[in-house]
């Protein structure tokens, strides 16, 4: 076999491998929506369950989605790009370093459960939130901060050399040129990182099963000490905790939930190509 | 007309990146509103010298210096020296035109602004006009201030970087192979402004091109020995 025949052959499998890929994928979100499609009208997204939530809407679902969504972004936010600032820009190769880098690695690599039990004792029982919007917007924030954390990061180390020598020749001190001049720049790649990391906390149930999930809750909440009910938990709950379910209920919640996360990623994208074009460097 | 005083002196100056000694016990006058260049061949610590002059080494880990710099009588080495404060009074424009991804304005706005030199939009405007002038710039694009700097040609780009070190108003400018990024047309626009420049700044400037020391070099300072 000619080495040209072997290039052909790989380059056919891998393109086949990757097709692949794309089929279970297609093959979900269509199968979601071929179920669930029926149970999506103005009323499922705009009124609250009634009849043992086998009738009605899931409205108070989706409010508390998106409220906890907002939540995680107001915690991770500051907290990782303030984190992910002083490790691109202010430490050096230390100890201190090296550990948070460690407790990065090993965050990222927590089980959501374990997120969901430690803040059931660290926000609910110990700060004496209770079960409440501010519990689950805090345990949701800190499991998203290991990746907005290194996507920042990235995404600041990536803004060439020549702007921070630039800003420093001009007078500028360090901090005015991480402000005006790097976290612009690195602005795309924070949001993107961020998007992505709340796409995946709006989208998990163990975290938010003690500390905010509420089994049925047809008022929205009032306060951030309230609880809230929550797409992911309310998917849950109506598949295996209520007999009588109409399957088309089920899955057009499924479908919602589908639908704001790949929303978030799209937002995600469009930011990105969005605001890669302003700059070409 | 008087005698020439000089700007910056050098007094036994020697630095060092880690073990690596880049500069041997330096002494040298740079004479004020005069070009000096420094001409070498690579790696002979041109850059690294003028690198010295605003402190921009060190940002550089394990770099250290011995010996003085006087800037005006001052040492800009003393341990109490502020060096954000000393990079104002001390331009410094690159080898490769390297405006910020931002409009030609925001690029010579963004010194004075972060500077504090002026609260007024009208003042500013002024400031980002005259230095725009000053680099020979504004003819060209003062009906498109707002434009991406980035859609410049690198003649203009270089020129804009000039007009961006003159707006925080140094008085001396240090240019590192400044024009060894342009085409022949460009590079002698660029030195056309530098001989311009010298009558109201003290240049440094250091170059590969005995020619283009010639063109606008009055004081050439060989740092061949140097090393």
């Amino acid at each position: 076999m000619t080495r040209q025949q072997t290039h052909r052959i790989a380059i056919t499998v891998m393109t086949i491998v990757s097709a692949i890929v794309v089929i279970p994928i297609i093959m979900v979100i269509g199968y979601v929506i071929w179920m669930g499609i029926s149970a999506v009208n103005w009323e499922f997204l705009t009124q609250a369950p009634r009849n043992g939530m086998t009738e009605g809407g899931i409205m108070p679902a989706i409010v508390g989605t998106v409220i906890l969504t907002l939540g995680t972004a107001i915690v991770s936010m500051p907290l990782s790009i303030a984190t992910a600032i002083y490790l691109a820009e202010y430490a050096g190769d230390n100890r201190v370093t090296r550990w948070v880098r460690l407790a990065m690695v090993n965050l990222a690599g927590i089980p959501s459960i374990v997120y969901g039990l430690f803040g059931l004792g660290a926000f609910v029982l110990f700060a004496g939130f209770g079960t409440s919007i501010i519990a689950g917007s805090l345990t949701l924030g800190i499991m998203t901060m290991p990746v907005v954390i290194s996507t920042s990061e990235e995404a600041i180390l990536a803004v060439p050399q020549q702007f921070r020598t630039v800003s420093l020749s001009l007078g500028a001190s360090k901090w005015q040129t991480i402000w005006h001049q790097i976290l612009p720049q690195a602005l795309p790649g924070i949001l993107t990182g961020m998007i992505l990391g709340l796409g995946r906390a709006a989208g998990e149930t163990a975290p938010i099963l003690f500390t905010v999930a509420a089994f049925y809750l047809p008022q929205l909440p009032q306060s951030i000490f309230d609880q809230t009910m929550a797409l992911p938990y309310h998917l849950y709950v109506i598949a295996t905790q209520v007999p009588g379910m109409p399957v088309s209920i089920q899955y057009g919640t499924a479908l919602v939930l589908l639908g704001f996360v790949l929303s978030l990623t799209l937002i995600a994208s469009l930011v990105r190509t969005f605001m890669r074009r302003q700059r070409e460097w | 007309m008087a005698t020439p005083t000089n700007k910056i002196d050098v007094q036994n100056f020697s630095f060092y990146y880690g073990d690596f000694q880049a500069l041997k016990t330096l002494n040298l006058g740079i004479v004020e509103k005069r070009i000096t260049a420094l001409i070498g061949p690579s790696g002979c610590g041109k850059s690294t010298f003028l690198r010295c002059l605003n402190r921009m080494n060190d940002t550089i880990r394990g770099t250290r210096a011995e010996g003085a710099i006087f800037l005006d009588g001052q040492d800009i080495y003393a341990p109490d020296r502020d060096v954000v404060e000393l990079r104002q009074h001390i331009g410094m424009v690159f080898q490769r035109p390297n405006p910020f991804p931002q409009s030609i304005f925001e690029n010579v706005a963004f010194g004075p602004r972060i500077l504090g030199i002026t609260k007024s939009r009208r003042e500013l405007e002024t400031i980002v006009q005259q230095s725009l002038e000053g680099a020979a710039l504004w003819d060209e694009v003062k009906h498109r201030l707002e434009d991406n700097a980035l859609q410049l040609n690198p003649g203009q780009q270089q020129r804009l970087c000039i007009a961006r070190t003159i707006a925080v108003k140094p008085s001396v400018i240090l240019m590192d192979e400044p024009c060894s990024a342009l085409d022949p047309v460009a590079t002698l626009s660029v030195e056309d402004l530098m001989r311009r420049l010298a009558e109201e700044y003290t240049i440094v400037i250091v170059t590969h091109n005995m020619q283009q020391a010639a063109r606008i070099g009055l004081h050439g300072v060989s740092s061949g020995s140097a090393n």
